[in-house]
């Protein structure tokens, strides 16, 4: 979804090394979902390969968290909520990586080292527009605050996840609010920007309850392989 | 045949993106194993979303074949992930004398971190009084740096 979104800047970034550094971004978080999605595929045990997994399920089916699906907005938007994920990818790569299936503790351990990446360069500009001009401060803040309600969701556990928790296979999000609290405190006022405060958290990400950017995007992302099935190149 | 001759072919099979690397001097080529007269050759990938890792499997089947083993076939490890610790110092100076900083030394980061380590040399004139423009160039493998001292922009394989 992420890897999508980033995409969308391709051609479109405030200057050329933004746009190279956003897609090759887009492209470990594609990449890092082509594995996920292998792995599923593994587990799930029904024919279905990780592009169809990708591009052949409708909104409904999708469970992920509805801050990665938002339009990408401007500058500040994007460069926010790539920092707020990559922090929360951070510490759920680095606990997923001793996990007991060896395919998702080697996908993490990959995955780990390529965040360490996007969180600093998310991180770097955080601290960029926050302690820039008016106007970069002005935007950025907006989008955290703009953005925050999207956060709680990122930390709800499940059922499904609490049993896989058991078999210590995944990790339980709850564990991972303390060290992204901490880290994402940390950046924000390294950046002169105010923490928002206590909102209301959207959730429904994770039962397939999505906003409405969802269906459009996948309309984009999903046309080719849905048009021409089995297209190859 | 044995694992040493394999490994000799593997190391005529170059990176498509960093051709002066061979598969096995990137460190990627993991193991060579052998059931009768089937070779399989162990990889794992660079970075999660390469778009060289397809393009690598078909080169090494090629070459193999071409060598004489047919049949051959890759299977892809992600245990352990991929570090350019793992590249020789001998390859680190092929990739200086091509106009690539080698990477530094992996090391491990703090959550957060926002200063980087100390400047890279530039491969061309040697001088460390460079600058970074962006931890991402024109591969996912390297980023971009300019030399204040020959007034060239130089690319870097980063350390992962």
């Amino acid at each position: 979804m992420l890897g999508h979104r980033l995409s969308e800047w391709c051609g479109h970034g405030p200057i050329l090394e933004e746009d190279i550094a956003l897609t090759n971004i887009a492209l470990d978080l594609v990449g890092e979902a082509n594995l996920l999605l292998g792995r599923a595929a593994t587990a799930e045990n029904a024919g279905r390969d990780a592009d169809a997994l990708a591009f052949l399920r409708d909104v409904r089916e999708y469970r992920n968290a509805l801050i990665v699906e938002l339009p990408k907005g401007d500058f500040g938007f994007t460069v926010a909520r790539q920092f707020l994920f990559s922090v929360y990818a951070l510490h759920q790569w680095e606990a997923l990586s001793t996990s007991a299936d060896d395919d998702l503790a080697g996908i993490a351990a990959k995955a780990l080292k390529e965040t360490r990446y996007h969180v600093r360069h998310s991180a770097e500009w955080l601290v960029r527009l926050g302690d820039g001009t008016d106007e970069s401060h002005g935007r950025v803040q907006d989008a955290l605050d703009e953005l925050w309600r999207f956060t709680g969701e990122l930390f709800l556990t499940d059922d499904v996840e609490q049993a896989l928790v058991k078999q210590k296979l995944a990790v339980d999000s709850s564990s991972l609010f303390d060290a992204w609290k901490r880290d994402v405190t940390d950046v924000i006022s390294r950046a002169t920007l105010r923490m928002p405060g206590d909102v209301y958290m959207q959730r429904g990400g994770r039962s397939g309850m999505h906003t409405e950017h969802l269906g459009v995007m996948l309309a984009e992302m999903q046309v080719l392989p849905r048009t021409y099935p089995g297209a190859k190149w | 045949m044995n694992k040493e001759s394999v490994l000799a072919i593997l190391d005529t099979v170059k990176d498509p993106e960093v051709p002066v690397l061979s598969v096995v001097e990137l460190g990627i080529v993991r193991d060579v194993e052998f059931d009768g007269d089937a070779v399989t050759v162990v990889l794992t990938p660079t970075y999660s979303g390469c778009p060289a890792m397809q393009t690598i499997e078909d080169d090494i089947l090629a070459a193999l074949n071409a060598a004489g083993i047919a049949g051959a076939s890759v299977r892809t490890v992600f245990t352990p992930a991929w570090t350019t610790d793992w590249i020789p110092s001998a390859a680190r100076e092929k990739l200086r004398a091509y106009g690539i900083a080698p990477p530094g030394h992996s090391g491990v980061h703090s959550p957060v971190q926002l200063r980087r380590r100390e400047p890279v040399v530039c491969p061309f004139c040697g001088s460390p009084n460079t600058a970074e423009r962006s931890e991402f160039g024109s591969t996912a493998c390297k980023a971009l740096h300019y030399c204040n001292a020959c007034t060239q922009p130089f690319e870097e394989f980063k350390a992962i």
